[in-house]
């Protein structure tokens, strides 16, 4: 874990010496999703309520995905921009030196540009949560808590899944966009505005309900049932990294085998 | 220390086909070609020793140690080097050993050198005293000081592979393997990483396991060499019996008073003719240079004569002729 810090400080330097560009990118970073959130904004002063989802509660909803997001690009963009590491031929260094593959890829590239996306989500979500009567607990704190952590776990997850594909096929890696792009779009709202099949395919397959939709259900009070089951959640849906960080072992494997 | 044990590896090529038809075939079928890497492949390097790997492009060179330094796994054979096998174990065997690619950068690109040092000690978790140790040797002998706080991209190609050798011994391994540690260096630093390389294996005892393109490297530094080409090995012994082995011509240029009558001297042939100047090829095994000097002098009036044995670049090229490889 030391040495984690110790790659991420290295990057950072790094990446101080290209102040104007780190300032820019991060500014950007910081427009986007605002620009996505004031359609949201929009939408909700025309309509008023979606499927009796408040303004605040989205707005919520959208915080969660979008900070988990930004951090995970952040943090495990090694993951996100594996395939330069295998074009460039540097995943060979990784293998002659006496550390896990998964912590020297992750410790490659960080994101520190994200800030700006981080800063934007963070306003979103103290705004919304000040708008909203909630009654506070201890335990509700830590649902939030952990909604956002194993949001990031899941989006490391994917770009995982997306980097073990580069031992196969360096191009068309598209498709793993689809889940993250596509997911996080699809879980800034609460999925029972969606189709079913939709809902079910981010609850048991890609587990993004399981960090906002759910255990939101359990802090706006919603839940119909065993609350401590919807505030458990989350942790369930963090396990998804499990299988992921196999399946990476296993493209390493192959790697090795191969040489491609 | 090293010992390889009929290694041998092949790999599957997609094959290329031209044409629109077949592209959008390739979409969905590919055919595969099995390319054969290396083929049988056994030596022993001893503790101390400098090997020089050689072989053309393509020959399985860098195959060989990417199989050496555990990067890939064979398909069959046996390697152990310092009791590891190199794909089994990987972490536990990796710290023993230190690997330069010439032609790829480990060093952090936009932070001093000095910061990729730090960050090499804690991820090879060597203690600070033995690091400075280390360090303040390779600072010395490599010339480092006044490198070492500019960012790696500031560096010219020379002062940047010295920089990456010393990164590569910053955990004292015992084994060391180059890959084409010279390519693309001017003259001074390529002498520079020799003399270092040198310097290494007498005081440490590393021993080094390099691939180059150029003689120079291995006339300097290697004893002994390991030809292999179309993934087999072709040569093992030492440098010198490879010269006598298969340098068995010298060229004679000799110049002379102004001379119109031919020198055609049996066991010879004349690459160059002028009525003042003349360049002969010798084939030891026919005639004595000193023969052909003789008969040189009986008929022309010889002003200068140079002899130069035959560069072991061009022994190398006869030798790829040879094996047609």
């Amino acid at each position: 874990m030391s040495l984690y810090f110790k790659y991420l400080l290295i990057l950072f330097k790094s990446q101080m010496q290209y102040r104007t560009s780190f300032w820019l990118l991060s500014i950007g970073q910081f427009f986007i999703p605002f620009s996505i959130f004031a359609g949201l904004y929009f939408l909700f002063e025309r309509f008023g309520q979606i499927k009796g989802w408040e303004f605040f509660e989205v707005a919520l909803c959208f915080a969660v995905i979008h900070m988990a997001f930004s951090l995970s690009e952040c943090f495990a963009r090694g993951f996100d921009t594996f395939s330069s590491l295998i074009i460039k031929g540097d995943f060979d260094r990784v293998l002659v030196r006496p550390r896990s593959t998964f912590l020297q890829v992750l410790g490659s590239k960080f994101e520190f540009t994200r800030i700006g996306r981080l800063l934007q989500s963070a306003i979103v979500l103290i705004w919304a949560l000040n708008n909203l009567p909630i009654e506070w607990s201890i335990l509700k704190a830590l649902t939030l808590f952990f909604m956002i952590t194993s949001g990031v776990l899941i989006f490391t997850g994917i770009y995982m899944l997306a980097a073990t594909m580069c031992f196969w096929t360096v191009q068309g890696l598209e498709v793993a966009n689809i889940f993250t792009d596509g997911g996080r779009e699809m879980a800034q709202y609460p999925l029972n505005i969606y189709q079913k099949w939709v809902a079910r395919f981010f609850t048991y397959v890609i587990p993004f309900g399981t960090v906002n939709y759910l255990p939101l259900l359990f802090i706006l009070g919603k839940t119909k049932g065993d609350e401590i089951l919807y505030m458990l959640t989350p942790l369930a849906g963090s396990l998804f990294i499990l299988p992921c960080f196999l399946v990476w072992q296993f493209g390493v494997r192959h790697y090795r085998s191969t040489g491609s | 220390m090293i010992k390889l044990d009929s290694i041998t590896k092949s790999f599957k090529v997609a094959k290329r086909s031209t044409g629109l038809l077949q592209a959008t075939k390739a979409l969905f079928y590919r055919e595969h070609t099995i390319v054969e890497a290396l083929n049988d492949i056994s030596f022993t390097i001893n503790p101390g020793e400098i090997v020089g790997y050689i072989g053309p492009n393509g020959a399985g060179k860098s195959t060989t140690i990417k199989i050496m330094s555990g990067i890939l796994v064979p398909d069959g054979g046996k390697c152990s080097i310092m009791g590891f096998t190199p794909w089994k174990n990987r972490v536990e065997y990796v710290k023993n050993i230190g690997v330069v690619f010439g032609q790829r950068s480990q060093l952090w690109w936009d932070v001093p050198v000095i910061d990729s040092f730090e960050l090499l000690k804690d991820i090879y978790n060597v203690p600070t005293q033995e690091y400075k140790k280390t360090l303040d040797l390779l600072i010395e002998t490599l010339e480092l000081k006044d490198i070492i706080n500019s960012p790696v991209r500031q560096l010219s190609l020379g002062q940047r592979m010295r920089c990456e050798i010393a990164a590569s011994l910053i955990h004292n391994p015992q084994i060391l393997f180059l890959d084409e540690p010279t390519i693309g260096l001017d003259a001074v630093s390529k002498i520079a990483v020799r003399q270092f390389i040198k310097t290494i294996n007498q005081e440490k005892g590393v021993t080094v396991v390099l691939t180059t393109h150029d003689m120079n490297d291995i006339e300097a530094l290697a004893n002994r060499v390991i030809l292999i080409g179309k993934g087999s090995l072709l040569y093992d012994g030492k440098l010198e019996e490879l010269r006598k082995r298969f340098g068995t011509h010298k060229t004679i240029t000799a110049d002379y008073r102004k001379n119109t009558i031919s020198i055609d001297i049996p066991g010879t042939t004349i690459l160059h003719w002028t009525p003042e100047h003349a360049v002969l090829s010798i084939d030891t095994e026919q005639i004595l240079t000193s023969d052909v000097i003789t008969q040189l002098s009986n008929k022309v009036d010889l002003i200068d004569v140079t002899i130069e044995s035959q560069p072991i670049e061009d022994i190398i090229v006869q030798l790829y002729k040879e094996f047609k490889i």
